[in-house]
């Protein structure tokens, strides 16, 4: 195995970009500080003055709302500056390799890069060619890892189900091309869930998916059958053209998550999606403005968590100084 | 002219089953017999004592840069590496710039290289104007121009009936057929191995199937033709074992495998190892166990390095936007003894597959020690230690996934056409 980017010598986290290779600890104390951020906007707290001088970069090379609008905000209540590149404005669309980019920014003294890039494992490579004191923390790489997004849902989920160990989880839907299918899975393993599985139609499985330690259903009723917590995950309408499935129709018939097929999980199941839903293909409407669902307590708790993550990463010691008053 | 003895070298030389301590005597660039020296001179010697002296390499597919290229691997740096490699012929694919798709391109490939200190070049003609998988080429020419074979290099010929056709005109004149087989929808924008890794990785991944289907398609045309058809780099077991049974059916078939597929697997492309992209990728464990069972049943004949020098911006992007390729002239022969520490093979039937079966499979005389042989030759020492270092590459591609490496095994001489090229003599002799 090469040897894992993201801890430096001395066991700190240097870079975050996946949940790979991370030990439970880590992610424990970045949930609990997440925790701790959640209720700041209504305590009165909007910044705490952690990062003050520092200089985070939104370095997007693909389209995003929620998570560059959300590490924004988290970067900003540690009182950083932050600055937001979309790929559209940035001179890799000229020809300049990313490599390239990021060494033109870093020559301006900035701190940390929120990376978002089509290609599996571009923030691995950043952060394999960075110096010692920039972070690169992985705003979702291609289909390898969305990580800040899988520890915002284990956040939301450890906040209704308080522990893990007898979690049974079902994540449904496009895992083939899904980031944030494979980071949930490696996190929830970690934190030891009792059972992940994994539904969907055999065209959006990829092989041998089975090795990263899920239980594999085609059936989305026998799927759903007694878990405590259901992942929707978004279909690209752009992979729905007969390719992979045949029809929108079809595919809400046999994989969206109606009122009716969530009577085989547990009574007091809770239903996420890491958004943007697409209503009606893989979620009805009732079910996603249902009690049930938490999908917009997931995207406030992603603010808490990024805020975590850059802490961690950025604010060396003085987490544990702060956890310590 | 001068002479030259090769003196107390273990002499290998698979093609006429001779494995003894003794001298070798080169004469008007060719090898002599040992009587004819008794009353001549001798201008120059070696002394291989603990050296091994076997025929100069064959590497069967290797990308050597092209002539006035502004790449950093031109013909000259790639001439250079594949001699310190002990490769005194290489036989390249047609894929190069222009296409060789006509006669006149074979003959200036072949005049060019016949000019300069390097190593024997022979192309292969292509099989379809252009690559393009639409119109035949003027095979016949093309052979009478000195290409060794036809191929499509590793542009796919999709249209089946023209590949039928293609292989019954190659057969009517006696040209082998060397076919990289892959199903060009199945592979897709695939770039690792479909299995573990590119699950874990999120990477683009070819399955099996991109392979074995068209090898299938390809057998059953070999089947109905008769032609002499050569798979080139085959990468999964599934692949080895039809092979092997349409052999056993008697058909004209051969097939190589690249040095790395017979080493590394899809494990190696974890940490998104841009070094370990390849084409055909990287397989599974269970496929590189059938690579090496098919080398030692002999279904696979013939070991080459696939060296394709890039640069190394070129390797420093995210994984799928990296170029594909090993740059492996320099290491082709360490690694193949490494399948002799790990028992793959003999030390005899390694050095066959760099030797005597590529010269079988191209058609061609070099490969062999026996007198009268164009002086081919590599002397090596199998216990010299090195570390591969990239920056003391002599090719223009440092990409290798082998960087750090120790490997055992270090070519000491090189000699192309009697005429030593690398190494040094131990000085003049008087006899």
């Amino acid at each position: 195995m090469p040897q894992d980017v993201q801890i430096d010598s001395d066991g700190r986290l240097r870079h975050f970009i996946s949940i790979q290779a991370l030990p439970r600890e880590l992610i424990e104390q970045i949930l609990e500080l997440a925790e701790s951020y959640i209720d700041f906007p209504t305590r009165g707290i909007k910044k705490v003055p952690l990062l003050r001088g520092k200089t985070v970069v939104n370095l997007f090379f693909e389209p995003s709302t929620r998570t560059r609008t959300t590490f924004e905000i988290a970067a900003k209540r540690l009182s950083a500056d932050v600055i937001n590149l979309q790929s559209d404005s940035m001179s890799t669309v000229k020809g300049e390799t990313i490599l390239d980019t990021v060494k033109t920014l870093q020559a301006m003294h900035t701190d940390t890069f929120i990376v978002r890039h089509k290609n599996s494992g571009a923030a691995d490579l950043i952060a394999r060619h960075v110096p010692p004191h920039v972070h690169i923390i992985n705003g979702g790489d291609g289909r390898y890892s969305h990580p800040t997004q899988a520890l915002l849902d284990m956040l939301t989920i450890r906040q209704h189900k308080h522990s893990f160990e007898n979690l049974t989880v079902a994540i449904v839907g496009d895992i083939l091309h899904s980031r944030v299918a494979r980071s949930e899975i490696t996190a929830l393993n970690v934190l030891g869930a009792a059972e992940v599985r994994i539904v969907a139609p055999k065209t959006l499985i990829p092989t041998r998916v089975e090795k990263l330690g899920v239980k594999v259903y085609t059936d989305m009723a026998k799927g759903l059958k007694d878990v405590d917590v259901v992942v929707m995950l978004r279909l690209q309408m752009e992979r729905m053209e007969g390719q992979l499935v045949p029809s929108p129709r079809e595919y809400y018939q046999c994989y969206g998550l109606t009122e009716e097929k969530l009577k085989n999980a547990k009574p007091d199941a809770m239903v996420m999606h890491p958004g943007p839903i697409n209503r009606g293909l893989e979620i009805a409407s009732s079910v996603a403005d249902g009690q049930r669902s938490v999908i917009l307590s997931q995207v406030s708790n992603g603010i808490a968590v990024r805020m975590a993550v850059i802490a961690k990463i950025m604010g060396g010691d003085s987490t544990k100084r702060k956890s310590a008053t | 002219m001068k002479t030259t003895a090769i003196r107390n070298g273990r002499v290998i030389d698979p093609a006429n089953g001779i494995d003894l301590v003794g001298d070798i005597f080169i004469k008007n660039r060719r090898i002599v017999e040992h009587s004819e020296f008794s009353n001549i001179s001798i201008d120059r010697e070696i002394d291989a004592s603990g050296l091994i002296v076997c025929p100069g390499l064959i590497d069967i597919n290797a990308k050597m840069g092209e002539r006035g290229s502004s790449q950093s691997s031109t013909m000259q740096t790639e001439s250079k590496a594949a001699l310190s490699g002990g490769i005194t012929t290489a036989c390249i694919q047609p894929d190069t710039q222009p296409v060789v798709d006509t006669p006149a391109m074979a003959h200036m490939i072949r005049t060019n290289t016949e000019q300069q200190t390097g190593p024997n070049i022979l192309p292969l003609g292509a099989l379809t104007i252009g690559l393009e998988g639409e119109t035949l080429t003027e095979m016949a020419a093309l052979k009478a121009a000195g290409c060794v074979g036809v191929s499509n290099a590793r542009s796919p010929v999709r249209n089946t009936l023209l590949m039928r056709r293609a292989m019954q005109y190659a057969s009517t004149f006696d040209i082998t057929v060397f076919i990289h087989s892959f199903d060009p929808w199945l592979t897709g924008n695939g770039r690792v191995h479909e299995g573990e890794m590119s699950t874990r990785l999120g990477l683009p991944a070819v399955p099996e199937a991109a392979e074995t289907v068209a090898v299938a398609r390809d057998l059953a045309l070999v089947d109905t033709t008769g032609v002499r058809a050569h798979f080139s780099q085959v990468s999964c077991a599934r692949s080895v074992s039809m092979i092997a049974e349409s052999k056993h059916r008697g058909l004209n078939v051969s097939a190589d495998v690249a040095i790395h597929n017979l080493l590394l697997t899809e494990f190696d492309v974890d940490g998104f190892n841009t070094m370990c992209h390849v084409q055909p990728p990287l397989r599974g464990e269970d496929d590189r166990s059938g690579l090496r069972k098919g080398l030692k049943d002999g279904t696979i004949s013939v070991i080459c390095s696939d060296h394709r020098p890039c640069r190394i911006d070129d390797k420093l992007a995210p994984f799928v936007q990296t170029a594909a390729g090993i740059s492996g002239l320099e290491t082709l022969l360490p690694l193949t003894l490494k399948l002799v520490d790990e028992e793959v093979l003999d030390l005899t039937e390694a050095i066959a597959c760099l030797t005597c079966n590529p010269a079988r499979t191209l058609g061609i005389g070099a490969g062999s020690l026996a007198p009268q042989s164009v002086a081919d030759i590599c002397i090596f020492d199998p216990d010299r230690t090195w570390t591969v270092d990239p920056d003391n590459m002599l090719s223009g591609g440092r990409n290798t996934p082998f960087a750090g490496m120790e490997m055992r095994g270090k070519v000491t001489h090189t000699f192309v056409n009697g005429k030593l090229v690398t190494g040094q003599t131990s000085g003049s002799v008087k006899s």
